[in-house]
């Protein structure tokens, strides 16, 4: 018998209909990339938006938590870009060259395109697309999954982000930060940026994202980086969304023999957010620290979803995800491993724990291991639970205030996540960040 | 006055009666040593003068200096001069052992309305009373307690002791677990501190530690209650005899 379910579009999932409708033949890009675009709008036609019985999506159902989809921003005018000027401050003192996209468009004005490292390539999407920039073809879509339905719609409505090349080699010094702003409309925009940090290379690029409070607009990122072989990456991304935001991005990385990559993912802010990981160890002997530290109070909603494939042989990677919820905050961890069959010697440990402030807040944590090689060492821990009262009531018999001694734990808890950060001025930014968030909540 | 007036007082744990109508007087400069077999109340005492949650009081008070403390939260009775040095100190994984005493001295000096340290200031007066505790620079650098023997732990107690300088320090069973090396220098920290203006409650199982601090008052504790007092003879009886005979007398 064949049951075919006919899925009742919801309002979302009209309006994205229609706002693809409508703008299909202005989006930028040559031939071949509308046939990308078609082809991806297809698998979100036919699959529409993922929801509880889609299991990647089980905990965070995207079709229930997205209302309706805004229309795509329109430029941002200068009352936007201006306010964009004081945006960043997450970042507190750290230097870094800074590339700022207003409602998902490039300001050139407002970044900082002088005296370009040696070795480093800058373009904005919006602009390669138009003049179908050859780097495109060979790897725009190559990474990101085709059957992910958030990546579909991304890939279908892209509209602009950041396309950047390190030479084979070089080394940039100064952080490369992609600041993504969101002016004071509720509109959704859809950025795409490609990285193909090329062999032997060095690079630390920061993607952050945040926007006001009060305007439920609808950001889409989705970022593809291929670090090359015995390149050196570090990604760090900060979802410091407005309260009323929702945030839903994607890395897609490959990652080439004797490497080095970190990633760090920093959530605080966003009403709704949905961070995805695609990680694959294509080359031996490559080193990866993949890390990520949540901290959502009210009804926040922040699912962190990662796969770690590890296809070549003698790769290493260290998973440490924590999160810590106040009030009626969700959050979500789903992590998988996976080790093909070449990758023996895989040593992969995968760590995820959520400190609930609250009773009433909930942590779903979903660690898996899918092995098919023999000769591998891996392995995963999962917890949950409140902070120790033993380890309070110590700190308070040394005359250390309750909320002081709480807020020492939560900062010593998080820590350990932020540690793996290599750059010590974005290490102490986050954790000012993570001090800011408790003199808040009091 | 007394600093510490323990007056009649009866603590539960989960409904169940530890201490039985606990009576202690401590004066200003006195060393006290409580001493009695395991299970009969010794740390529970320290951990409700110290203000562990879970350790009810349901009769008779305690008064600090002349104020009850079971109106004041655990880190008040630290401010206010009560320090308890831990049977087995926590360790805290990411808590720097600097920022934890940093963060205890200013937070007590803040309370007490004193300025606080400056960071020179700080380190000297870390570094100083580390040194002649023993304790080497790289502890000072570690998380607390993460990774310390357990003669480190109870050094560390001791340090943190010495530079929050409390009028009254409880040591809890603070002998357990150490060499006849560590003992001493534990001692030699405590002797160090003696003095006029600072009592100290020494709680252990065994006479040695008093060997090294010599107590001015002896008690017994058995059963939720103080069965004996006497002079510091009274530790060398015990050690000869054991605790058999004040077990009895209570079941009789």
């Amino acid at each position: 018998m064949n049951a075919e379910v006919t899925t009742i579009k919801t309002a979302a999932e009209t309006a994205l209909a229609q706002t693809f409708a409508l703008v299909r033949e202005t989006l930028p890009g040559s031939d071949t990339v509308a046939a990308q675009r078609d082809a991806a709008f297809d698998v979100f036609a036919k699959e529409g938006l993922p929801h509880r019985r889609v299991e990647e999506w089980k905990y965070t159902d995207l079709r229930a938590l997205m209302r309706d989809a805004k229309p795509l921003a329109n430029p941002p005018d200068a009352a936007a870009k201006a306010r964009a000027k004081t945006a960043g401050a997450m970042l507190g003192d750290v230097e870094a060259r800074r590339m700022v996209f207003v409602d998902g468009a490039f300001v050139a004005e407002l970044s900082d395109l002088a005296n370009l490292d040696e070795g480093l390539t800058f373009r904005s999407l919006a602009d390669a697309l138009t003049d179908n920039d050859p780097a495109l073809g060979a790897h725009l879509g190559k990474l990101a999954p085709g059957s992910d339905v958030a990546v579909a719609l991304n890939t279908a409505l892209m509209g602009d982000g950041a396309v950047i090349r390190v030479a084979a080699g070089s080394t940039i010094e100064r952080p490369l930060h992609l600041l993504f702003v969101a002016s004071e409309k509720p509109a959704a925009t859809f950025v795409r940026s490609l990285v193909v940090a090329e062999q032997g290379s060095r690079a630390m690029l920061i993607e952050s994202h945040e926007g006001p409070p009060g305007t439920d607009y609808q950001v889409n990122a989705a970022f593809e980086l291929f670090v090359g072989d015995q390149a050196h990456v570090d990604h760090v991304k900060i979802i410091g969304e407005g309260a009323d935001a929702l945030h839903v991005s994607t890395l897609a990385a490959a990652i080439g023999a004797r490497a080095r990559f970190n990633s760090f993912t920093f959530t605080a802010g966003g009403a709704v957010v949905r961070n995805q990981l695609f990680l694959k160890f294509d080359g031996e002997g490559t080193v990866a620290g993949i890390r990520g530290a949540t901290l959502i109070k009210g009804r926040q909603h922040a699912d962190t979803t990662l796969i770690a494939n590890h296809i070549a042989r003698d790769c290493q990677s260290r998973e440490v995800f924590k999160a810590v919820l106040d009030d009626e905050a969700h959050a979500v961890f789903q992590g998988r491993i996976i080790v093909r069959p070449h990758a023996q010697k895989t040593d992969a440990k995968m760590m995820t724990q959520a400190l609930l402030l609250s009773d009433r807040a909930e942590a779903y944590n979903k660690p898996e291991l899918e092995i098919f090689a023999d000769d591998v060492q891996c392995g995963h821990g999962a917890t949950s639970g409140a902070l120790d009262d033993d380890l309070k009531f110590y700190l308070m018999a040394r005359g250390i205030p309750a909320a002081e001694a709480e807020a020492l734990l939560i900062q010593a808890f998080l820590g350990e996540a932020i540690e793996g950060i290599e750059h010590a001025g974005l290490r102490e930014a986050l954790m000012e960040s993570v001090a800011a968030w408790l003199k808040a909540r009091g | 006055m007394a600093l510490l007036e323990v007056k009649n007082l009866h603590v539960e744990i989960d409904g169940k009666e530890i201490l039985k109508g606990l009576d202690l007087t401590v004066s200003a400069g006195e060393v006290h040593a409580i001493m009695g077999p395991n299970g009969s109340g010794k740390s529970t005492l320290a951990y409700v003068l110290a203000g562990k949650a879970d350790y009810v009081p349901t009769a008779g008070e305690v008064l600090f200096n002349g104020k009850n403390i079971f109106d004041m939260a655990p880190d008040e009775r630290a401010a206010a001069g009560l320090f308890l040095a831990f049977q087995y100190p926590l360790e805290i994984p990411g808590v720097a052992t600097m920022t934890f005493l940093r963060t205890a001295l200013n937070a007590q000096r803040k309370k007490r309305g004193e300025a606080e340290l400056s960071t020179p200031e700080f380190i000297k007066k870390v570094r100083d009373t580390a040194g002649k505790l023993s304790i080497d620079q790289d502890m000072l650098r570690r998380a607390v307690n993460v990774g310390f023997s357990g003669g480190e732990k109870k050094r560390n107690e001791i340090l943190q002791m010495a530079l929050l300088e409390p009028r009254l320090a409880v040591l809890d069973e603070t002998d357990s677990g150490l060499d006849i090396d560590a003992l001493k220098i534990v001692a030699e920290g405590v002797n160090r501190l003696r003095g006029p203006g600072r009592s100290f409650v020494v709680i252990t199982h065994y006479q040695r530690l008093l060997n090294y601090i010599v107590p001015d008052v002896v008690h017994v504790l058995s059963h939720g209650r103080i069965v004996k007092t006497g002079g510091k003879q009274l530790a060398l009886e015990l050690e000869a005899r054991g605790y058999a005979e004040y077990q009895e007398e209570v079941l009789a």
